[in-house]
């Protein structure tokens, strides 16, 4: 009971928090265009009429980006069944606690100053400080849409990092992250590349050039995914005693495949759907490099499989295409389509190679390959820009202009962008290891985290064999805590107990346990 | 000849089916079961109502051995499996008549 009122407390906290935030911002009442009817102007103007396709599009672009959560979810099927349930948890909280955040803190921070809208006037070159909850003056049609297309971003970058700490992770310590990430880390980096920060009028080139968010959303997610899963440690049977990893197999590919898709069709809304204007004709070119990069990711990895271990491994052709996808974000709109090639089938040798570093050498637990995804190809697509960025966009001149500017420029986002969420994220992980505990227990961990976590299994078994035997009474309850204590003990035991390397199996296994006492008969 | 039938903890059975290949007995039947004995059941939650299922996942072990060998086995899955909390399963010893392997019509002992 001490531990529920503990949550209780921190709640009403958060909402003291949020009503005295609201209290100073209330100040400010007059609203800027509520209605829309100044931003459309009075007759249909062709003014008028450009609003009302770029809006359009812009909101087009945030349903689509909103479906990919949906990706990220059924992602879930390279996991174990016992934790589908918590990884999707996870993931769909992300979409809606996450937008609650951002909506009170994250977008404040992250547009105040930007001035790319009405209401998002006062803010720093290192963070913004206007439009939280859209009141006063950011209560116009302009800001929320901005908003409405950024709060999906920003929902996006948690849910990268849920894969990397699946099947392990406490739920209290995933509130804790997912709030700090979309409240503070996240924004406040956006607010240096698209917040009209310190990073977007470096001296070099263009500035820091992020088109739909390569360093924002999955260079800052991916290092913080590779900290968390670093900080947390691997899952029970993953490592061997003398280092070796072992493969965990998932349930379900029918799911990451299905998942792969939405999220290369959410996609399209992602870059395509960060011009914010469909008068920007350039976006047939975005939403098709976003795919080539994408399709020669997968045709890569289809090859490289193929070739290294004789069969065609789905799992990696989905990630390969994930890869492209990841890689291509940034230079979707500054790059021509066969630079967009040369991307994607990077990014997919890349991220097989950071699988192989993180898996093998780093003995870090990734379930979902965040970091080889998210990590490793944010940096390269950030990287990217500066290299086949043709100049034909934004005035953006890459490497092949012969223009070394925007690469420093590009290199300098990526380092901070690393460094920040690095920082963070040990810092964060850190203090919640010793304060929280981030790790469920042993039992919890063998007997998977839906049923002790989410009260229910992520497949619940045909009604009919499954007899309900009503409420628990308060006597029971004590002999299952009794019993549960002791079954805790007993796989806890299991962590420290000796392991062989078995010549039969070919693979590790615990060495046999001495008999204590034969059994009676 | 013996068929050992163990019903036991599914967070045990890789233990103990590496057990017993460790000892050379590789040849065995599993099926994914639920069932309970003592233990009644855990509590779960769905849309708001705690309620208690009582039937439980477990994994059922078959394997058929030589006389000779049942104390053994029984012994290794016992140690392996053993948690001292309700719900460790049970195991059940039955005579054999005969065993035929389909391949090569061999019988008995051979055929295990």
């Amino acid at each position: 009971m001490k531990d529920v009122s503990n949550k209780i407390k921190a709640g009403l906290w958060l909402l003291l928090i949020m009503i005295g935030a609201l209290a100073l911002t209330l100040g400010n009442v007059e609203a800027s265009d509520p209605t829309g009817i100044a931003t459309y102007g009075e007759s249909d103007s062709v003014t008028g009429l450009k609003y009302a396709v770029n809006f359009s599009w812009t909101l087009l672009g945030a349903f689509l980006v909103f479906i990919m959560q949906a990706g990220f979810a059924l992602l879930g099927g390279f996991l174990r069944q016992k934790n589908m349930l918590s990884y999707m948890a996870h993931c769909f909280i992300d979409s809606t606690f996450g937008a609650m955040v951002f909506y009170f803190f994250g977008f404040g921070l992250m547009f105040g100053g930007s001035k790319l809208a009405p209401g998002l006037e006062n803010g720093t070159s290192v963070f913004g400080g206007d439009g939280f909850m859209l009141l006063g003056r950011s209560y116009d049609v302009q800001t929320i849409m901005l908003w409405l297309f950024q709060m999906v971003f920003a929902t996006k970058t948690v849910s990268i990092i849920a894969g990397a700490v699946a099947e392990r992770l406490k739920f209290g310590a995933y509130l804790t992250y997912s709030f700090f990430v979309c409240g503070i880390i996240y924004p406040i980096y956006g607010h240096w590349v698209w917040g009209g920060g310190w990073l977007s009028t470096l001296p070099f080139g263009a500035g820091v050039k992020d088109f739909a968010g390569c360093a924002c959303v999955h260079t800052v997610g991916g290092i913080l995914a590779l900290v968390g899963a670093w900080v947390l440690g691997p899952r029970k049977g993953k490592y061997n005693p003398d280092g070796t990893a072992n493969p965990i197999p998932g349930h379900n590919m029918v799911f990451v495949v299905i998942g792969t898709i939405l999220l290369a069709f959410g996609w399209f809304g992602f870059n395509a759907g960060s011009t914010l204007a469909a008068t920007d004709l350039r976006i047939s070119i975005i939403a098709s490099n976003t795919f080539i990069a994408a399709a020669a990711g997968a045709s890569i990895m289809l090859f490289y499989t193929w070739a290294t271990t004789g069969y065609i491994d789905v799992a990696f052709i989905c990630n390969g295409a994930l890869a492209g996808l990841v890689a291509i974000t940034a230079p979707c709109a500054y790059v021509a389509p066969w630079a967009a090639v040369v991307i994607g089938v990077l990014a997919a040798l890349a991220m097989r190679g950071t699988v192989w570093l993180v898996e093998v050498k780093m003995k870090i637990d990734d379930p979902l390959g965040a970091v080889a995804v998210h990590a490793t190809n944010g940096i390269w697509g950030m990287l990217a820009v500066g290299f086949f960025a043709d100049g034909t966009y934004g005035g953006v001149n890459g490497l092949i202009t012969g223009s070394g500017w925007q690469l420093l420029a590009q290199f300098i986002g990526t380092v901070v962008a690393m460094a920040w969420a690095f920082a963070w994220g040990f810092g964060l992980f850190a203090v919640i290891k010793y304060h929280m505990n981030l790790r469920v227990s042993d039992l919890v961990e063998a007997e998977g985290l839906d049923t002790h976590i989410h009260g229910s299994p992520c497949y619940p078994v045909e009604s009919g064999i499954v007899t309900l035997a009503g409420v628990p009474i308060e006597e029971v309850k004590k002999v299952d805590e009794e019993q549960a204590s002791l079954l805790e003990r007993a796989l806890s035991k299991d962590a420290t107990r000796e392991k062989i390397y078995s010549d039969k199996l070919g693979r590790w296994v615990y060495a046999l346990v001495k008999p204590e006492k034969t059994p009676k008969k | 000849m013996k068929k050992i039938e163990a019903i036991i903890r599914p967070e045990k059975f890789n233990i103990v089916r590496d057990a017993l290949t460790e000892l050379g007995y590789p040849g065995m039947t599993v099926t994914e079961v639920k069932g309970h004995g003592s233990q009644k059941g855990i509590s779960e939650v769905w849309r708001g109502r705690r309620y208690r299922v009582d039937l439980l996942s477990k994994i059922k072990l078959e394997i058929t051995v030589k006389d000779s060998d049942v104390e053994k086995i029984v012994n290794t899955i016992i140690n392996e499996s053993q948690t001292g909390s309700i719900g460790d399963g049970k195991i059940f010893i039955f005579n054999v008549e005969n065993v035929y392997r389909i391949r090569t019509k061999e019988t008995g002992d051979a055929a295990i």
